[in-house]
């Protein structure tokens, strides 16, 4: 999963850590997709529902799963086309997860918004998360 | 007790008898662990006896703050389960094992041979003296100085801790007087931060330093290995806790660095006051930020600190929270490593028993149970009880409060618009949806706050339609609006229509949905919602994103944290904010629209209400413009703002704009 602000990443973290220049290259081409989806909804409502953009595109062997938040953070999923366990409600709630845990960085008045972010929390958190799905 | 070549030749015979304890593994002790070892072995165990007393042992590794799986680990890895006793072999490796796990090693024989810091033991004061030149001095008794106070000494004693390791080990009992005194100056110096603080403590320490300086060994002088002093953990010693008369009783009991004394709360609660008169009320995150900047910890830490403090991540600090989180720079300054979570004696509610109750008794202890959440929750839902019962009386009280009471303000306005919580968040994304806002400025506003509003409006009509008139007729302007359209043919109205689209082109499909997704409301309503379908202008968006947002913000968090009761009453202080807010932006476009029809209208038998309505509505427009802009201004110096501050102020503007048109109008 990666946290993107302003098209550059806050945050990345792979769980197999071989291959991640490649996760990190499609996190990358991933967010043109998310630009795309967010401006084709025009002045459509934005709700929790957009927020989650849902499977971005398919490609050889993974995933790609997009979240938007109402000040256009971007969180980015890939996960293994193996892993065919995972269903759209998982996805949903790690996303929402994921919110929650930005949200509560954000309340954080040392964090600058547009940082890296170093949070403890938030990387125990995402850590959990993925060993869960791995 | 022990003299110190004894206790020197002791460990050698001992590491022997280590490696042919354990089978063969060869267990290389340094001087420095050996005399350590010897020490706290004898201490467990007086010779000649060859085994460690079961119990001494069992409280020795209570001390380490290990958890008790990992002791039972150790105390199975190194044997003694198995041979049934605490000899000296089993006891070194037993040593040997908690330094590794308080390093954060596994429990097993291979991390122990590697370098290992020696393990650390809050109930032995003085343990944790990395030169123990004379263990010998055991004077048991004299020799646990009373820690607790010394547990604030020992903070400091820790900044100079690894100075003074780099020293060759061993301190003759001789030199270790002079040397307290000296390391307690150079403490004073080096701590700047603590101000009076350091005071405080040094008066603490300085005494007992002096009154056991005579019959001192080093130890307790000496640097620091994280010592976390406390409690002696044999009974000799903890009579002699009751002798300390400045320790407070409050911390006999267990003491640890993340227990705050007395005098630690009061110095905390003296600054509190300092930021914040009301000690029931909030410390704003930017106003924490400036002050705990001010020790000159890197920020990351910092913002760690505020991690681990801000239990209900509402971006302010409560007083249990603040005195938590000042404990903790406090810690951090004296060397301790910040924790991974908060520790329990730092929790909020513990806290909050201690700080609001001034009265030490161990029913202090009870609150440990308590569980978090509840009491989170407890806090929470008064203060959304607190909203919607305060809601109007909070609104002139934010005018009047202006700058003096900017946190209580602040505070005042999150409660009156939704759970803190939320409120920071959608203020955050309000904001870091400015910058974006700035570069595409009418689509993205229109797109974010009018689809959110039109969200928002679909998720209230339904609940809430009875006090909604009532809202749109307290407001004058709306009254004489429903006198006119009453007035006004359907054709008049519908002629409106075609304006509002091209007056703002990138909203005609939102104002069309406006429409459609109102039928059920009341007619005054629906009336007011026609002509201001395509009239809310842009500079007014951002008002409403801040509150707008919240529906987006509110899924999220209710569903973890809140209980459904709670999420009831927020959900309508939502509502009633969102409702205050569409009233806003649907008499600005209004009053515009006035504006523009004034010419057009043809002056009926209601002429002179008309006129009256025309000319107040000009001026109002003017007024509202004025704000606007400042709106405007405010939106454009967020970037140096706190979030809270833009909170505060975009509030205050709101209201400020909700006091002028009941003003001009009534």
């Amino acid at each position: 999963p990666a946290v993107c602000a302003g098209n550059y990443p806050l945050y990345i973290r792979s769980v197999p850590t071989e291959n991640e220049l490649k996760f990190h290259y499609t996190v990358h081409t991933s967010l043109d997709v998310v630009d795309e989806k967010i401006s084709a909804m025009g002045k459509a409502l934005v709700d929790q529902r957009e927020l989650y953009l849902g499977l971005l595109y398919p490609t050889e062997d993974y995933k790609v799963y997009g979240y938007v938040t109402n000040s256009k953070v971007k969180f980015v999923m890939v996960v293994d086309s193996s892993n065919t366990a995972l269903r759209d409600n998982e996805i949903r709630s790690m996303f929402r997860k994921l919110h929650n845990s930005y949200t509560d960085i954000m309340c954080n008045p040392f964090y600058n918004p547009g940082d890296r972010i170093h949070s403890r929390a938030f990387d125990t958190m995402v850590n959990s998360m993925m060993m869960q799905v791995c | 007790m022990e003299q110190g070549p004894a206790g020197g030749s002791g460990p050698a015979a001992a590491a022997a008898a280590a490696a042919a304890g354990t089978g063969g593994l060869l267990l290389p002790l340094s001087e420095t662990e050996q005399q350590r070892y010897s020490e706290l072995f004898s201490r467990c165990c007086p010779p000649p006896e060859a085994a460690a007393g079961g119990s001494s042992v069992g409280e020795l590794f209570r001390a380490s703050q290990l958890p008790p799986d990992t002791l039972h680990q150790i105390t199975e890895v190194c044997g003694a389960k198995r041979v049934g006793y605490f000899g000296p072999a089993q006891f070194y490796i037993a040593l040997k094992l908690i330094a590794a796990a308080q390093s954060g090693f596994p429990v097993r024989i291979e991390s122990i041979k590697n370098e290992l810091p020696l393990p650390r033991f809050m109930a032995l004061k003085n343990d944790t003296e990395v030169r123990y030149g004379t263990p010998a001095e055991f004077h048991g008794v004299k020799f646990q100085v009373p820690h607790a106070t010394l547990e604030k000494n020992s903070y400091k004693r820790a900044d100079e801790g690894d100075k003074q390791e780099p020293k060759s080990p061993p301190m003759s009992p001789i030199c270790s007087p002079p040397a307290s005194p000296s390391t307690y100056q150079r403490i004073a110096q080096s701590y700047g931060y603590g101000k009076a603080r350091s005071g405080l403590e040094q008066q603490h320490g300085a005494p007992y330093e002096v009154r056991h300086s005579t019959h001192q060994q080093d130890g307790p002088s000496s640097g620091n290995y994280g010592a976390k002093s406390a409690l002696t953990c044999s009974t000799p010693n903890r009579s002699l806790a009751v002798e300390r008369e400045q320790q407070d009783s409050s911390s006999q009991y267990s003491d640890d660095p993340w227990r705050i004394t007395e005098e630690q709360r009061d110095y905390y609660i003296n600054q509190f006051r300092s930021l914040q008169p009301d000690l029931n009320a909030f410390i704003s995150g930017s106003v924490a930020k400036n002050f705990f900047t001010k020790s000159k910890l890197p920020i990351p830490e910092l913002s760690h600190i505020w991690e681990l403090s801000d239990v209900d991540c509402d971006g302010a600090l409560t007083l249990p929270e603040f005195c938590a989180a000042f404990h903790l720079v406090v810690a951090r300054k004296n060397g301790y490593q910040l924790p991974e979570t908060l520790p329990e004696t730092l929790l909020p509610e513990y806290l909050q028993a201690a700080c609001l109750k001034p009265v030490r008794d161990c029913a202090l202890f009870d609150s440990y149970s308590e569980p978090l959440p509840s009491s989170q929750q407890t806090r929470d839902f008064s203060r959304a009880e607190k909203s919607s019962a305060e809601e109007v009386p909070d609104n002139s009280a934010l005018l009047q409060d202006g700058k003096k009471d900017d946190k209580q303000a602040v505070k005042v306005s999150t409660t009156l618009k939704t759970i803190p919580k939320e409120f920071q968040h959608l203020t955050v994304k309000a904001a870091a949806q400015e910058p974006n806002a700035h570069r595409a400025r009418p689509r993205s506003r229109s797109y974010s706050s009018t689809s959110i509003e039109d969200a928002m409006k679909k998720g209230e009509e339904p609940p809430t339609p009875p006090p909604r008139p009532q809202k749109s007729h307290s407001r004058a302007s709306s009254l004489d609006l429903n006198k006119i359209f009453q007035q006004n043919t359907q054709a008049v109205r519908s002629g409106w229509l075609p304006p509002p689209p091209p007056a703002l082109p990138p909203r005609p499909s939102v104002s069309q949905e406006v429409v459609l997704a109102q039928p059920p409301s009341k007619p005054a309503r629906r009336k007011l919602r026609t002509e201001a379908q395509g009239l809310e202008t842009p500079e007014l968006s951002p008002t409403i994103n801040v509150t707008s947002s919240l529906p987006a913000v509110k899924p999220h968090l209710p569903v973890q944290k809140q209980s459904s009761k709670q999420k009831r009453a927020i959900q309508t202080a939502i509502r009633k904010n969102k409702e205050a807010n569409a009233v806003l932006a649907r008499l600005n476009s209004e009053l515009q629209q006035q504006l523009k029809v004034r010419n057009a209208l043809k002056i009926s038998d209601k002429a002179p209400c008309n006129q009256f309505c025309v000319t107040s509505s000009s001026i109002e427009i003017r007024a509202k413009n004025r704000t606007v802009v400042e709106i405007s201004t405010e939106m454009k110096a967020f970037n140096e703002n706190t979030l809270p501050s833009f909170l505060q102020q975009a509030s205050a503007v709101t209201c400020v704009l909700q006091h002028e048109k009941t003003e001009k109008f009534v």
